[in-house]
């Protein structure tokens, strides 16, 4: 009897044993086979639309640095140069991360379920802000920030993706004046405006976000070329948006395509902030589309929001704001193809309510058109309820099967300056405050320091980085230790060549 | 040999002709023009002269491209399209036109009086004076980086510099001029004849300075006020340590989706060069100015004004169209205390919506007036001239 039980002991403590030796083993191994990015990768571009192929992909460069839990994400990023990849492993980051750089890849790293974590506490603004082209950000849980868990001012080709945004305050992803971008696969809510936004920008593609109890799901504004597919928009106020919003410098938006979507339930309580656009959506809006123009609803399933399934307003109509004269307000050219819709329109509200009243009719429209805009279409107007589409003709396409991707065939490349031109810009643009051929300013004629550095552009990159005060008839130069190596060798190189 | 020698012969005395009519040709000339060029023939800093003798803008923000070409964006943004091409004795006859007082109808005031380079080419009032010591209704503008703007004067009313000036030249309480009499007194001056046969050479020298002649030189002086090159340019280019902690908190506030400024105040110039309604106050309970809502004939627009660039805009205070706030602090403070605090009671505006509550703290406003005074670049400032065509003495 006892030995059984010394028997039974036993193994149970070989298996503990084994257990706790499976497991550190395994943990340990799994944490460092986390794979890395697949770096900037362009999905689909210019490819058919039957095969998984990448199009074309940006490896990195650089160095791996790696953030772990305690450490700064921040310090990280200032350390980077470009190319270079920073992974963050589990944690909680309670900081602003800014990157005015170039090609640097933010990854996190997801270790059985422990996400590196952005908490703003409800005290930070924003999570992660950038202005460099080529950024990208992955698997990070971005929560409660003030302002945006990440935006990109004027960054081009940029991927955000695999992100888990809950409560960012304003918006969520928010990239603003770049060109040729991908979001997908994010899944974000409770956001006061919009959960994704894409703002006064151009070939973006949006593809299979989950955005729910948001103000707003997807808003595409003053933006042109955007393909929107495959994202699952629910109990938000508004699902998914395609509009021009009246006195931005970027006046237009068109070339919209919003496919494959779920746009179901969208009746989620308005709490947008008083005075923003969004704030003006009446809960149980599928789709609105304002004054945006050649935007096309395809395949979509839009169920269940009890306003409408699709609204097409002009600005005056939907958004009335301080006018703007550049900006032209009517919803032309839409083209509305074959979508499932059902559901919808169950408790109208507002203007909705009251103009369905006047036709007798208790329930908000599938599709709900009102003022002006000319040349909309619609594939099978019979199919749906519908209000004020009598002006719309048959859609003279069936599908936009030929267009994969809005975003553009190869990476948006920088302005490229060369060498001479480089110096002539920093020359005319900086040291023509001081210096000028045949006249004296603050310092020498420039004659006198092609005379002094004679075939030696070395020697005046030595002297503008710490110029040492040489002669007693100038005053010292300030350094120019803030013109990058580059500029420096092209201005000095540009000095010595200057004929007049 | 000898046929070589004959060419070599012919063409030395080919050359001593011709070298002989250029100092002919030359002679002649001295004896018709006395005048020595009083104007620069160099291009001021931040242009370079063309072979067609203009002026062409040069700086580092041309490294970069803009979405859209629209001169908006982050921090490598390039810049709205620049109004440039004038020729360096344009710009310099310029210069002497802008601060010579004889431009007033009596003589007092030029356009420096109201744009003073060491206020940064604002006047350091709520708002300027005018005429027999009128108080005028708005805050001179600054005139730094005018040749980017699409539109002038604080309610939007001018496209160029040209129709701009006409309106402080020939307003009754501001400088009191007439086209006439501007013209006239202009053509007085030998001087000033002598320059404009300079800057214009097309000119037949007999005939009249014109009144496009003046508006033209004055617009070309303008437009070469450039202020690129701030601490905050040098971090926009690369240089990360050009902007102390302070100031890089301040600029991350500035950008964030919170406070909003960027969203108006966009780099690289930092305006977007729309209108906006943020609804603030006029000092001392002046009626509201409708703004934008007039020249535009627009009640959507009422209490719209044009977004100012804030280079510089440390040195230009006090702040707003009718300079109601003294600081920089101030002025930040104002949006953060409310949307449409400030709106009187019996007025129904629409307020921008980027007015909102940030509930910005006390900390981040003044990270805010840091960031703000790291727009400051006045390398480029031009020089006042020492003596005037006029004989009277530059004012300012």
């Amino acid at each position: 009897m006892k030995s059984t039980v010394l028997k039974f002991i036993s193994a149970i403590v070989i298996l503990a044993i084994g257990v706790f030796l499976g497991k550190s083993l395994f943990s340990s191994v799994s944490e460092t086979t986390a794979p890395l990015p697949s770096t900037m990768t362009y999905r689909n571009a210019g490819l058919s639309s039957d095969t998984t192929q990448i199009a074309q992909s940006k490896t990195f460069t650089g160095e791996i640095l790696e953030v772990k839990n305690g450490s700064s994400i921040q310090e990280a990023v200032t350390k980077a140069k470009p190319g270079d990849l920073i992974r963050v492993f589990p944690g909680t980051y309670s900081e602003n991360v800014f990157i005015d750089k170039d090609d640097i890849s933010l990854q996190g790293v997801v270790i059985k379920g422990e996400w590196p974590t952005l908490n703003g506490k409800k005290e930070i603004n924003d999570a992660i802000l950038y202005s460099g082209n080529g950024i990208l950000i992955e698997n990070f849980k971005i929560v409660n920030y003030k302002g945006n868990a990440i935006m990109g001012q004027a960054g081009n080709n940029f991927v955000i993706r695999n992100n888990w945004i809950i409560d960012t305050g304003v918006y969520g992803i928010f990239p603003q004046y770049g060109k040729n971008g991908l979001i997908e696969h994010n899944v974000l809510s409770k956001i006061a405006d919009a959960a994704i936004y894409v703002g006064m920008c151009d070939n973006v593609d949006v593809l299979h976000n989950e955005v729910f109890d948001n103000v707003a799901g997807i808003e595409i504004e003053n933006s042109r070329h955007c393909l929107v597919e495959n994202n699952y928009a629910h109990n938000n106020t508004g699902g998914l948006l395609a509009f021009v919003t009246p006195g931005l410098p970027i006046k237009t938006t068109f070339d919209v395509i919003l496919r494959n979507n779920f746009v179901v339930n969208n009746n989620h309580e308005n709490f947008g902030a008083p005075g923003s656009t969004v704030s003006g959506i009446p809960a149980g809006t599928g789709i609105l589309i304002m004054a945006a123009d050649d935007v096309i609803v395809e395949n979509n399933i839009i169920t269940g929001n009890n306003n409408t399934g699709i609204t097409i307003v002009d600005l005056a109509t939907g958004d009335p704001k301080a006018n703007d004269p550049n900006s032209e307000g009517n919803p032309d050219r839409v083209t509305i193809l074959d979508n499932i819709m059902f559901e919808n329109g169950n408790d109208p509200t507002g203007e909705i309510k009251a103009i369905m009243l006047t036709q007798l009719d208790t329930k908000g429209p599938d599709i709900f058109a009102y003022g002006g805009g000319t040349g909309s279409t619609i594939r099978d107007k019979n199919r749906y309820r519908t209000f004020g589409l009598d002006g719309y003709g048959i859609a003279q396409i069936t599908d936009t099967k030929d267009i994969p991707t809005m975003m553009t065939p190869s990476p948006v490349p920088p302005r490229s300056v060369s060498k001479q031109e480089l110096g002539e810009l920093t020359y005319y643009g900086v040291c023509a405050g001081c210096h000028a051929f045949g006249t004296r300013l603050i310092g020498p004629p420039t004659e006198i320091i092609q005379a002094i550095h004679n075939d030696n552009p070395q020697g005046i990159v030595d002297y503008i980085t710490k110029p040492k005060n040489l002669r007693d008839d100038y005053p010292e130069m300030p350094p120019q230790d803030y013109l990058s190596n580059e500029a420096k060798m092209a201005v000095a190189e540009y000095i010595l060549s200057i004929k007049q | 040999m000898s046929k070589k020698n004959f060419i070599l012969k012919s063409s030395i005395s080919g050359l001593l002709l011709v070298f002989l009519m250029v100092i002919f040709a030359s002679n002649n000339k001295i004896e018709t023009y006395e005048a020595l060029p009083k104007l620069n023939s160099n291009c001021p800093p931040g242009f370079k002269k063309n072979v067609n003798n203009e002026c062409i803008a040069q700086n580092l923000y041309m490294q970069y491209n803009s979405s859209n070409n629209k001169g908006v964006g982050g921090l490598q943004t390039g810049l709205p399209k620049i109004r440039d091409g004038f020729s360096p004795q344009e710009i310099d006859l310029g210069r002497y036109l802008f601060f010579d007082p004889i431009l007033s109808g009596d003589g007092t005031m030029s356009c420096a009086s109201c744009h003073d380079p060491s206020k940064g080419f604002s006047d350091g009032q709520k708002t300027s004076t005018g005429n027999n010591k009128q108080k005028l209704k708005r805050a001179a503008p600054s005139l730094w980086n005018v040749a980017y703007l699409k539109n002038l004067f604080w309610d939007g009313r001018a496209t160029t510099l040209e129709e701009q000036m006409q309106e402080p030249l020939f307003s009754k309480i501001e400088m009191n001029n007439s086209p006439e009499n501007l013209v006239q007194i202009i053509n007085s001056i030998e001087e000033y004849r002598n320059m404009f046969t300079e800057a214009y050479p097309k000119k037949d020298e007999n005939s009249f300075i014109e009144l496009n002649e003046i508006y033209k030189a004055l617009a070309a002086f303008q437009s070469s006020l450039i202020s690129l090159n701030s601490k905050y340019d040098r971090y926009a280019h690369g240089y990360h340590e050009a902007l102390n902690k302070n100031e890089i908190e301040g600029m991350n506030v500035f950008r964030s989706f919170v406070a909003r400024c960027a969203e108006c105040h966009t780099p690289p110039l930092f305006t977007n060069q729309q209108f906006a309604v943020i609804g603030s106050p006029e000092p001392n309970g002046l009626p509201l100015d409708p703004g934008a809502q007039i020249p535009f004939n627009d009640s959507t627009l009422r209490g719209a004004f044009k977004v100012p660039s804030l280079r510089n805009i440390e040195k230009t205070a006090p702040y707003m169209h009718s300079g109601n706030f003294a600081t920089l602090r101030e002025t930040v403070e104002f949006y953060t205390k409310g949307r449409g605090h400030a709106v009187p009671k019996n007025e129904n505006l629409i307020i921008h919506w980027h007015i909102w509550e940030p509930e910005l703290s006390d900390y981040e406003l003044d990270r805010l007036v840091d960031f703000l005074k790291s727009l400051t670049d006045e390398t480029f400032t031009p020089k006042i001239p020492e003596t005037l065509p006029s004989g009277l003495n530059p004012s300012v």
